[in-house]
């Protein structure tokens, strides 16, 4: 069947290439995954974002075969993997720490996987060479890996991983230590190899915007269980949890009790103000707890009272960051609550009008929000 | 840097001359005229010619090398599997007995050692010679073999050897390609460090030699029962050159690889 939009999980036919079933591993009688089950489908660019520790290094390395799964199975491409040594799977990874060869040259590490696979000199030559090309470190081919800087040795290690061409490859952290530019060319250049080689990709990565640039799916991880896996889109703009919506980007979120009114709710949330209307699909109780998520730039500000917004605030401006393409607003609402407000500076100088100790009006329309319930 | 005191140079003269004084007068007479060990008659070299031509002596050298070569080899053979397995299998029942009881023998009387090899040899009715001395140094060098190499080993990143399994090498291949080049100098210490151990043991040889076989500690003490001679002197003196020599290049070795583990390591640091 055709498919415009590649999205293999919604798709009842397609059979995922990894699944962890109710995987639990424990270090003594710390749990860092607990009881987690996800699907990892062909051709995916499947990105972990979590806070340290949380369990991303974990579930690779389990993926990879270092670690055993305390309770559950790993299968991959249908395989159980359980007893499947690490050299018997079709993975590479890369390490967070790099682990390249101390002993021998650039050139040899990255020829190390292909000299395993009895690869022949010629096309040995020919592959390493191609590596050291897209990762641009062939003035260092012949240097040990204590004569390059950080950065060349990840580079190192992501051309050493790539240049088995697995079927799935595991990058863990694998441009933290690049500067922006070289990052994001190093990430246009994954997403071309994985277009061309239909290579699956697990990444971890601590940076968001890496992760939505690149990204099939998200998952949001904290305290060893997946939150949310959705695209980067629904992981941005719908939000399960107060925990997602806080760790993708920056939001405001305003607490309070829901009463079903139209197709939506009115939010009281503030003795005294009047109460936000917003509209979502999902049903809450009359009078129950919930969390109003907003992003700062879907919120407008102005001076003047706005007349035609569904939602409006009061405040005062505490602080202004300017971040060049952005300004960022800090604003206090009458009951001590902060809010943040983005504008994009299209105009030198717009928004001079505005400025510390502003009364303003913060305004959003009641699709902006997303409404949670915890 | 500050200048010593006259006090700390007499303590210094003092115990060097303690230590090696005993050493240079052995050297000193080694080249000596004379046939009197005590009377200096002028410099000569004629008793290195002597030792050359005295069969006894050369048999002695021969086997002691024999077995000085075959022991440490099979004691760094042995010892660095140890070490390795000590270090890396984790936690198992029974570790910290199994490590103790590696290095037990570093502490335990020689005296003891040899008896109980032999009585095991003779137990086993295996027959006194060049082969129960090679068993007999092998057992109580590869402990000090297996020092130098898990010391290494302990500082070894473990991801290293993951990253050969990821890249299709089966543990063995891993160990041979990754792990052993790079303790190779701890290893290579080791081997030296066995080798002139055997090279100067005599207790432990003495308990385990036959008629058959003897190494030189044993003829050089047997020998000066009968009286030091100047020959001896000359025999000990080479001796004492290629155990500076083993020791020294040994040291030399290890501290160059700790040296270059801690640039390693600081270069890891750098990324981190
Ligand atoms: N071998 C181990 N023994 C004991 N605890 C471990 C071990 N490996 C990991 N842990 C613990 O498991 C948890 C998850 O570790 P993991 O390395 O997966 O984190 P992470 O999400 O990769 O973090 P980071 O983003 O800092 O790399 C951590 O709390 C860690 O301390
Ligand atoms: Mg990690």
């Amino acid at each position: 069947m055709a498919q415009t939009v590649f999205a293999p999980w919604d798709d009842p036919n397609e059979k995922p290439l990894i699944q962890f079933r109710n995987v639990t591993k424990r270090f003594g009688d710390f749990t860092a995954i607990d009881n987690l089950s996800q699907d990892i489908y062909a051709r995916e660019f499947f990105a972990l974002l979590g806070p340290s520790g949380c369990g991303k290094t974990t579930m690779m390395r389990m993926l990879a075969g270092f670690e055993t799964p305390t309770e559950g199975q790993i299968l991959i491409a249908g395989q159980d993997m359980a007893g499947v040594s690490p050299n018997k799977r079709p993975v590479n990874m890369m390490f967070q720490s790099y682990a390249l060869f101390p002993h021998i040259s650039v050139w040899e590490n990255i020829a190390f996987g292909l000299k395993r696979e009895g690869m022949e000199k010629a096309k040995i030559d020919a592959r390493v060479t191609e590596m050291l090309r897209l990762t641009r470190l062939e003035r260092f081919a012949r240097r040990k890996p204590h004569q390059i800087s950080g950065g060349q040795r990840q580079r190192v290690a992501l051309a050493r991983s790539l240049a088995k061409a697995p079927k799935l490859l595991l990058l863990d952290e694998p441009l933290g230590a690049l500067d922006a530019k070289l990052r994001q060319d190093t990430q246009f250049e994954l997403m071309d190899i994985q277009e061309k080689t239909g290579t699956t990709f697990v990444i971890v990565t601590h940076d968001q915007e890496e992760a939505m640039t690149v990204a099939s799916r998200v998952a949001v991880m904290d305290e060893g269980q997946i939150m949310q896996v959705a695209t980067p889109a629904v992981i941005y703009e719908q939000p399960n949890s107060v925990y997602v919506a806080d760790f993708i980007g920056d939001v405001n979120i305003i607490e309070g009790a829901a009463t079903p009114q139209g197709d939506g709710y009115d939010i009281a949330w503030a003795e005294g103000q009047p109460v936000l209307h917003v509209k979502t699909g999902k049903s809450f109780a009359p009078g129950q707890k919930c969390f109003l998520a907003i992003r700062p730039e879907k919120v407008g500000i102005s001076a003047e009272e706005p007349t035609d917004a569904a939602n409006k605030v009061q405040g005062q401006i505490i602080d202004i960051a300017y971040l060049g393409n952005l300004s960022t607003y800090h604003v206090q609402l009458a009951d001590g609550t902060m809010m943040k407000a983005q504008i994009a500076n299209t105009r030198r100088l717009s928004r001079r009008s505005l400025t510390w100790e502003d009364h303003v009006w913060l305004s959003w329309t009641d699709t902006a929000p997303v409404l949670l319930e915890s | 840097m500050r200048r010593m005191t006259w006090f700390n140079a007499t303590s210094l003269t003092l115990g060097f001359a303690f230590l090696y004084l005993p050493m240079v007068i052995l050297v000193i007479y080694s080249f000596n005229e004379s046939k009197l060990v005590t009377v200096w008659a002028g410099f000569s070299t004629k008793w290195y010619g002597e030792l050359l031509r005295n069969e006894a002596f050369l048999d002695a050298a021969w086997v002691t090398v024999q077995v000085a070569v075959a022991s440490s080899t099979i004691a760094t053979v042995l010892g660095t599997m140890a070490a390795y397995v000590l270090v890396r299998a984790g936690r198992f029942h029974g570790r910290t007995l199994f490590s103790g009881m590696i290095y037990a023998p570093l502490v335990m009387p020689e005296v003891i050692t040899g008896l109980s090899l032999l009585l095991l040899f003779i137990g086993i009715g295996l027959d006194r010679g060049i082969l129960t001395i090679i068993l007999a140094h092998t057992t109580f060098s590869m402990c000090y073999v297996s020092v130098v190499v898990s010391s290494r080993l302990v500082g070894f990143d473990r991801s290293l050897e993951e990253a050969a399994l990821d890249l299709g090498c089966t543990p063995f291949e891993s160990f041979r390609l990754v792990t052993l080049p790079i303790i190779a100098p701890a290893v290579i210490s080791g081997w030296l460090l066995a080798f002139t151990l055997s090279l100067d043991d005599l207790v432990i040889a003495s308990f385990t030699a036959g008629p058959s076989a003897t190494t030189l500690p044993i003829k050089i003490f047997s020998a000066v029962r009968l009286g030091v001679s100047p020959e001896i002197n000359a025999l000990s003196t080479i001796m004492i050159a290629i155990v500076t020599v083993g020791v020294i290049t040994a040291s030399v070795i290890s501290k160059r690889a700790t040296l270059m583990q801690q640039r390693d390591e600081q270069a890891a640091a750098r990324t981190a």
